[in-house]
């Protein structure tokens, strides 16, 4: 087995329109792309991953060419692109690079939005669905449970997923920069729209104590107090309600501005200037703009909101790319663990065990006793010959001709009966380091 | 010796903060934080064997004095370090002590007899809590630029190299603030025991010399940075600002005056 049997084939959003991709979504039949795949011929091993922006088999074959146009044959099986646009669309990606890109998706670097955290559970599912139904062996349990710990290390030692690339947790993300702890704060609402609602959502979720909506129709008002449990005001009332609460979210529908500069300046005096973050995210704009130049007081519009998540991303592309030196680290690593899973050094392991057992043994019973020299030469041989004959079968086992597929869980049955590799207990899905010499 | 070593841990602490500062690594701050307690720990050797080196009290040359004010200012920083959490104020707070060293290093370390009208109980007790009220004042200039710094960035929403470094507007507020309550009755206590002592020298409790004006206008700037903020809410970039000018005033008092404005305190040269 090398690493050239494993292979990634799949559309994601840079590859294929959407129009192409939503034919491929496999959602009628959940059962459907598992029964199928796994009578695609010479397809040992796979893992099916369906997401609104990508659908990809990783998979593991030593026919290739013909278990790729099976695959290729199934994703497409669906829709209405011609057979010879098929490769337009898709990608194939082959040995190192197969595990290069999976652990680039895993870790949201090959993400529409880079650093976005979903793709990972979604990644995660469809292992779990995969490896339920026995489509997984050896090489991409291995492989996935590497990525898993890929991606966590990736979140861990870059700030990819650092900063806020929406504009509702934009302003979650500067009222913490304002505030610090959200937890006692009050949050006014004016205007009783979805974005207002969406913000507060978010706002609440940090832990905010209390919300007030000021709506000119105090129906709708009340109606949106009730979902987080607020109370509900007239518009009339804005002016001394201003007074008492610490962050506001204007989306009004108003033609023209609702708040002027000199109604806040009288304001932030009763207020003993204690802070105050506004949030205009009404078009056109509920507030007048030079209220930000009052002391202590934090406006930002729309505008400035999606500035921030311009920004916020350029800045998470700049972590991406110490995120894809990680992902060419760990490939290398995973490359070594192949190469550690071959025939020849599984067999020399095998016998180094023996030896080195014999051989402490040996020792300790040559040690304490008395023995000549002829008695300890023939123990000795009887000692190799009892090793070579108890691993004969073993080693027969392991290098009698096989098929391909059978060749890897060989190998790893037999290093788990002798323990040859404690550490690569791949079950436990532990972040460890591979061993690159062989541990007794 | 102790001192050049003592210079030299607060220099490799301060470029470990500031390696902080940019990479942000967990690891590499708390290898600062260790260099930094290593460093107050031999200032404080420094000092007891500058006292017996001089058999009294190291505070009157102007060596001592600034070295003295470094150390109040490692000590007040790190026993604060142990209450509050404020992200990367040690980057900040190591920088002015390194400052504040480098003055130090640069002045004679030559120790002088000191005249009998100085000769004292006070000395110690009048200068090192006046210096020590340096520290922890300070400490919220420290306070007050990181304030502005990030109140900058929050206005003008432009975010650089602060924004994220820096952390939340509140938690500056109330760490200028916790330095001040600290710091002022410190420098209350420092004006008093010095007119005591005046009164010992020189037979009278206060005769305006000019050290003890700009004491006093030092002590009306942090007065009204406290009383304003509980009468009418100077809170924020005022307070922000108030607590850097009132800084201004004690480098003032500490160095301006006896170089500038000669009176009755300064240093013995």
């Amino acid at each position: 087995m090398s690493v050239d049997s494993i292979l990634v084939l799949g559309v994601n959003h840079k590859t294929a329109p959407v129009e192409v991709r939503e034919q491929l979504a496999f959602t009628s039949d959940p059962e459907a792309p598992f029964k199928n795949l796994k009578e695609v011929p010479g397809c040992s091993e796979f893992c099916f991953l369906s997401t609104c922006n990508r659908v990809e088999v990783i998979f593991s074959s030593n026919t290739q060419d013909e278990t790729i146009r099976h695959i290729k044959k199934f994703l497409f099986a669906g829709s209405d692109v011609n057979e010879s646009d098929i490769d337009k669309f898709t990608y194939l990606h082959r040995g190192k690079e197969a595990v290069t890109h999976l652990y680039r998706v895993a870790s949201s670097l090959d993400s529409m939005v880079v650093g976005e955290p979903q793709i990972l559970g979604q990644l995660k599912d469809a292992y779990r669905e995969s490896s339920n139904r026995q489509c997984t062996g050896v090489i991409l349990n291995r492989l996935l449970h590497r990525a898993f710990s890929v991606a966590k290390r990736i979140r861990t030692e870059t700030n990819i997923g650092g900063n806020a690339v929406s504009i509702s947790y934009a302003a979650v993300e500067l009222a913490r920069k304002i505030f610090g702890d959200l937890k006692e704060k009050k949050v006014l609402l004016v205007g009783a729209g979805e974005m207002a609602e969406l913000a507060a959502e978010h706002l609440v979720n940090q832990g905010i104590s209390e919300v007030i909506v000021a709506n000119r129709t105090l129906e709708r008002a009340v109606k949106l107090a009730k979902r987080f449990n607020g109370t509900a005001v007239g518009l009339e009332e804005l002016h001394a309600q201003m007074e008492l609460v610490d962050i506001m979210v204007s989306s009004t529908g108003a033609s023209g501005l609702i708040l002027h500069q000199k109604d806040v300046k009288p304001i932030m005096r009763r207020r003993k200037n204690r802070p105050l973050f506004l949030i205009d995210i009404a078009v056109p704009r509920d507030l007048d703009p030079k209220i930000n130049d009052l002391d202590n007081i934090y406006l930002y519009d729309i505008d400035d909101l999606s500035h921030v998540v311009e920004s916020n991303k350029s800045e998470r592309e700049q972590e991406a790319r110490q995120a894809e030196r990680i992902v060419a680290e760990e490939t290398l690593k995973f490359l070594q663990w192949i190469e550690d899973m071959q025939l020849t050094p599984t067999i020399t392991a095998l016998r180094r065990k023996a030896d080195f057992i014999a051989q402490a043994e040996l020792v300790k019973t040559l040690g304490s006793f008395d023995f000549s020299a002829k008695e300890r030469k023939s123990i000795e041989k009887m000692t190799e010959a009892i090793i070579n004959k108890l691993l004969h079968d073993p080693i027969l086992f392991l290098k009698k001709n096989h098929n391909p597929e059978d060749k890897s869980n060989k190998l790893d049955v037999t290093r788990k009966i002798f323990g040859l590799n404690q550490d690569l207990n791949e079950n436990q899905g532990k972040d460890q380091q591979e061993p690159l010499d062989i541990r007794f | 010796m102790l001192f050049s070593l003592t210079f030299a841990l607060y220099f490799v602490a301060t470029g470990t903060y500031i390696t902080f500062f940019v990479t942000q690594k967990k690891k590499i701050r708390s290898s600062a934080r260790s260099i930094l307690l290593v460093a107050g720990v031999l200032h404080t050797a420094t000092f007891i064997s500058r006292y017996i080196a001089a058999g009294h009290t190291p505070l009157t040359t102007h060596h001592d004095t600034i070295s003295f004010f470094a150390w109040s200012m490692t000590w007040a920083f790190l026993s604060f370090r142990w209450r509050y959490e404020v992200k990367n104020f040690g980057t900040f707070v190591s920088l002015l002590i390194l400052i504040l060293m480098i003055i130090g290093a640069m002045s004679s370390t030559h120790i002088v007899e000191l005249p009998p009208a100085l000769q004292s109980a006070w000395l110690p007790v009048h200068a090192s809590i006046a210096i020590l009220a340096y520290g922890f004042l300070a400490m919220a200039f420290c306070g007050g630029l990181m304030y502005l710094l990030q109140e900058r960035e929050l206005k003008k929403k432009r975010f650089g190299l602060f924004y994220t470094r820096l952390p939340s507007l509140d938690s500056l507020d109330n760490l200028i603030q916790h330095c001040v309550a600290i710091g002022f009755p410190l420098l209350t206590m420092g004006i008093i025991t010095g007119s005591f002592w005046a009164k010992q020298a020189w037979g009278s409790y206060w005769h305006w010399d000019p050290k003890e004006t700009w004491s006093l206008i030092t002590w009306f700037l942090y007065a009204a940075l406290l009383h304003q903020r509980f009468v009418s809410g100077w809170r924020g970039r005022r307070g922000a600002i108030l607590a850097i000018i009132g800084f201004a005033a004690v480098l003032f008092t500490l160095w301006g005056v006896p170089f500038l404005l000669p009176g009755e305190h300064s240093y013995v040269r």
